[in-house]
């Protein structure tokens, strides 16, 4: 029995990391502008269908640069046409406006790209490891794609966090989260920030899709996907970056348990109709954690003057 | 500028309205519910695709049926069952007489429908989806699962799994699975399993995969674990290549999964790759390639550059299934202008076509079908109409027949049938009988 449940919370640690590459994109955003980006998922759909169609047609190396470009481009006119116009505004009117790119770029994304499923190649075998087999029978199963999604995802965090706390710019995002308009007055461009806090999250929406659309080939249920970073951002916080991963690793173990040792007997117990709890058993999860932390484990406690 | 450009739009929107031709009379309406994007729409597009280039085959070589012009127009719903009754709702008056019947591609949108659709007078045809007992047409008068439901596709892939191991005597002790989508679709399976199981003393495993169907390690990790000795798939659009993608990161052999015939496509298998080799799937009679009436399509259409998908894509799985279904509609429009006049049916008279439906086998070689189907012949007592299937495994490559026909076996299904159909009536307060126009 133990060498079931090892192997369950194994997998929902290693999904737990893919969800954490979602969560991050909404992070990097709320961090620097307050905003909720709820086009993030929408974005990580546009960024692997770019890699997927551009390497059809060119070494992956050379699409996956040329769909950073593009991610950049679309940071550009996401600043230029929308969030330049909405500055100071409520953060209910910028999620609304996120609200409406999420859905252009979803429409957007499959009438340039397409609504077949394409593949994205990183090269991975997909057949699984088997460590422990003297131990447990049958051994221990590991999926090798998500030991790279382990491996990118450190790499990132890694990354932004240098890219945070050391660099001017770190620092001037830094600025920008607390108060965009005391930032503004001590000079700090707030457009040039939010270009290039939207344009890290395109990249980053770029590893999450790769690693997803790897997974599940690259389509439109991708963007879905971002619901899963939800209950991620409530229980690790929207302002932490080790919240997102730790928030990740407990929603992903978490929900796996679930749904392979309770569910089956919820379902016996009460005579349920179904039994696939895992997608809302989440939520649960997130909210019991809210009871006791608020702000989320990591995330910022707001205490306002009234 | 701004408002040059606005004047501009406003007019030729105003023109189109204007200029746009008054429906004629000698025209028959039929809707088109289609996903043509959304999480399901790699399955959506060739389906309606099919179904397009078959009404305009009809109309660019026969003129019309019987010189009536086929009239249709798409609305997208992206297999959202509120959005796809809101689509039913918007269409179902359109066209001189209404619309002549529904393909709703969706099992969901069926339910919905069933009671609209006896009100409003316009028959349901799920083609191998919807409720199983609305087979029975003294309950579900406007109802037409023709040619398989799903008791029919688990019963022949039972058959075969029985077949395989000597006999359904020796399914004794063995452990079967279904991964299913946790939509009324998805659970239609089960009765079927249950009343099997009972019968012949194998254990069942319902595993459920919540919508789109992206989340299944923890469903494939149960399946390594209990280590079913055969596993059903019950899945749609990108459910399907995700559960044959786990199937192969937990090592299942995909020579033991079966999957029903809404999982036995081109998409389901293609995104899999060579992970995807041995998996075998249930027909809805037909497999892929192009056949005989692919020459008229050619001629009449792709040579005309208006078909609706790529050439190459005419011979998919789903894009055959589409011209079937369409061809199936327009024939029981011609039945029933055999009784009522070569006008545009009603619905109500199209429904007396389609439970009057006999496709002889030399009526499928004059409307090109040879080879793909089997006839089909609907009464009040049976609006499915066909009961057989075959099993197709895919090779790496292609979809390769790998079984002779089977039929479902009736003397488990039927009665079955008639105890879901009485209660259903019993429910809605039906009183059964088959309609006489």
């Amino acid at each position: 029995m133990l060498g079931p449940i090892l192997e369950t919370l194994i997998g929902g640690l290693m999904t737990g990391v893919l969800y954490a590459l979602v969560a991050l994109g909404f992070v990097l955003i709320f961090k620097a502008s307050g905003v909720f980006n709820f086009a993030q998922g929408s974005m990580v759909l546009f960024a692997a269908l770019s890699v997927a169609r551009l390497s059809e047609v060119m070494p992956l190396i050379v699409a996956v640069l040329i769909a950073i470009v593009i991610m950049v481009a679309l940071a550009y006119a996401i600043e230029f046409l929308v969030l330049r116009r909405l500055v100071n505004q409520e953060g209910i009117i910028l999620f609304m406006a996120t609200l409406g790119i999420a859905y252009f770029l979803e429409g957007f994304g499959e009438a340039v790209w397409g609504s077949d499923i394409y593949k994205i190649n990183l090269g991975i075998s997909k057949n699984p490891l088997f460590l422990f087999e003297g131990i447990f029978p049958g051994g221990l199963l590991i999926d090798r794609e998500e030991i790279a999604a382990a491996v990118a995802c450190a790499i990132l965090v890694a990354g932004l966090a240098i890219f945070f706390q050391v660099t001017r710019v770190g620092r001037a995002l830094r600025a920008v989260a607390d108060d965009h308009q005391a930032a503004q007055s001590v000079g700090i461009p707030l457009n040039y920030i939010w270009l290039i806090v939207w344009a890290v999250s395109g990249i980053v929406a770029i590893a999450a899709g790769m690693v997803w659309g790897s997974k599940l080939g690259v389509q439109f249920s991708i963007s879905l996907v971002a619901l899963k970073a939800l209950p991620v951002l409530i229980l690790g916080g929207f302002t932490s970056i080790p919240g997102a991963i730790i928030g990740g690793l407990i929603i992903g173990a978490g929900e796996k348990l679930a749904e392979v040792l309770l569910s089956p007997m919820l379902v016996k117990w009460f005579d349920l109709a179904g039994g696939g709890i895992e997608n809302w058993f989440a939520y649960v999860l997130a909210l019991v954690f809210l009871l006791f932390r608020p702000q989320g484990l990591f995330g910022e406690r707001i205490i306002e003057r009234i | 500028m701004m408002k040059y450009v606005g004047t501009a739009v406003a007019v030729a929107l105003g023109g189109a309205v204007f200029t746009a031709p008054a429906m004629a009379q000698n025209e028959q309406f039929i809707p088109a519910l289609v996903y043509r994007t959304g999480a399901y729409a790699p399955n959506g597009v060739p389906f309606a695709n099919g179904i397009a280039d078959y009404y305009k085959l009809v109309n660019a070589r026969d003129n019309g049926i019987n010189g009536v012009r086929i009239v249709t127009e798409e609305c997208e719903f992206g297999y959202a069952t509120d959005r796809g009754v809101e689509c039913y709702e918007r269409l179902k008056k359109n066209g001189p007489t209404g619309a002549a019947y529904v393909i709703p591609l969706s099992t969901g949108v069926t339910f919905a429908l069933t009671e609209k659709t006896t009100t409003d007078q316009i028959p349901i045809i799920s083609m191998g989806y919807g409720r199983s007992e609305s087979r029975d047409g003294s309950v579900f008068q406007w109802n037409f699962p023709l040619l398989g439901t799903y008791w029919t596709a688990s019963d022949i892939i039972l058959q075969h799994i029985a077949k395989k191991e000597g006999g359904f005597d020796k399914l004794k002790g063995k452990k079967i699975a279904l991964v299913y989508h946790d939509s009324p679709y998805g659970k239609e399976p089960i009765a079927l399993l249950t009343e099997r199981a009972k019968r012949h003393g194998f254990e069942t495993m319902f595993l459920p995969v919540t919508h789109p169907g992206v989340e299944q390690k923890a469903t494939w990790l149960q399946i390594r674990q209990n280590r079913p000795d055969y596993v059903l798939l019950w899945g749609w659009g990108v459910m399907n290549s995700t559960a044959i993608k786990e199937a192969v990161a937990v090592g299942y052999p995909r020579e033991k999964l079966y999957g029903v015939w809404w999982s036995g496509a081109e998409p389901d298998v293609r995104p899999a790759e060579d992970g995807a080799k041995g998996y075998n799937a249930v027909t809805l009679q037909h497999t892929a390639g192009q056949f005989k009436l692919h020459e008229d399509l050619k001629k009449f259409i792709y040579d005309k550059s208006a078909g609706s998908a790529k050439w190459e894509e005419t011979g998919e799985i789903l894009y055959v299934r589409g011209l079937i279904n369409a061809m199936l509609g327009v024939e029981a429009i011609r039945t029933a202008q055999a009784k009522f006049g070569n006008k545009p049916m009603t619905g109500a008279q199209v429904r007396w076509g389609l439970e009057n439906l006999n496709i002889t086998e030399a009526r499928i070689k004059e409307l090109g079908f040879e080879g793909v189907m089997k006839p089909i012949k609907v009464t009040c007592a049976d609006h499915e109409g066909a009961r057989t299937g075959r099993i197709q495994t895919w090779d790496g490559k292609n979809w390769q027949i790998t079984s002779d026909w089977y039929v479902s076996d009736d003397n488990v299904i039927g009665p079955m049938v008639k105890e879901a159909a009485a209660k259903y009536a019993a429910e809605k307060k039906i009183t059964p009988g088959c309609l006489t126009n």
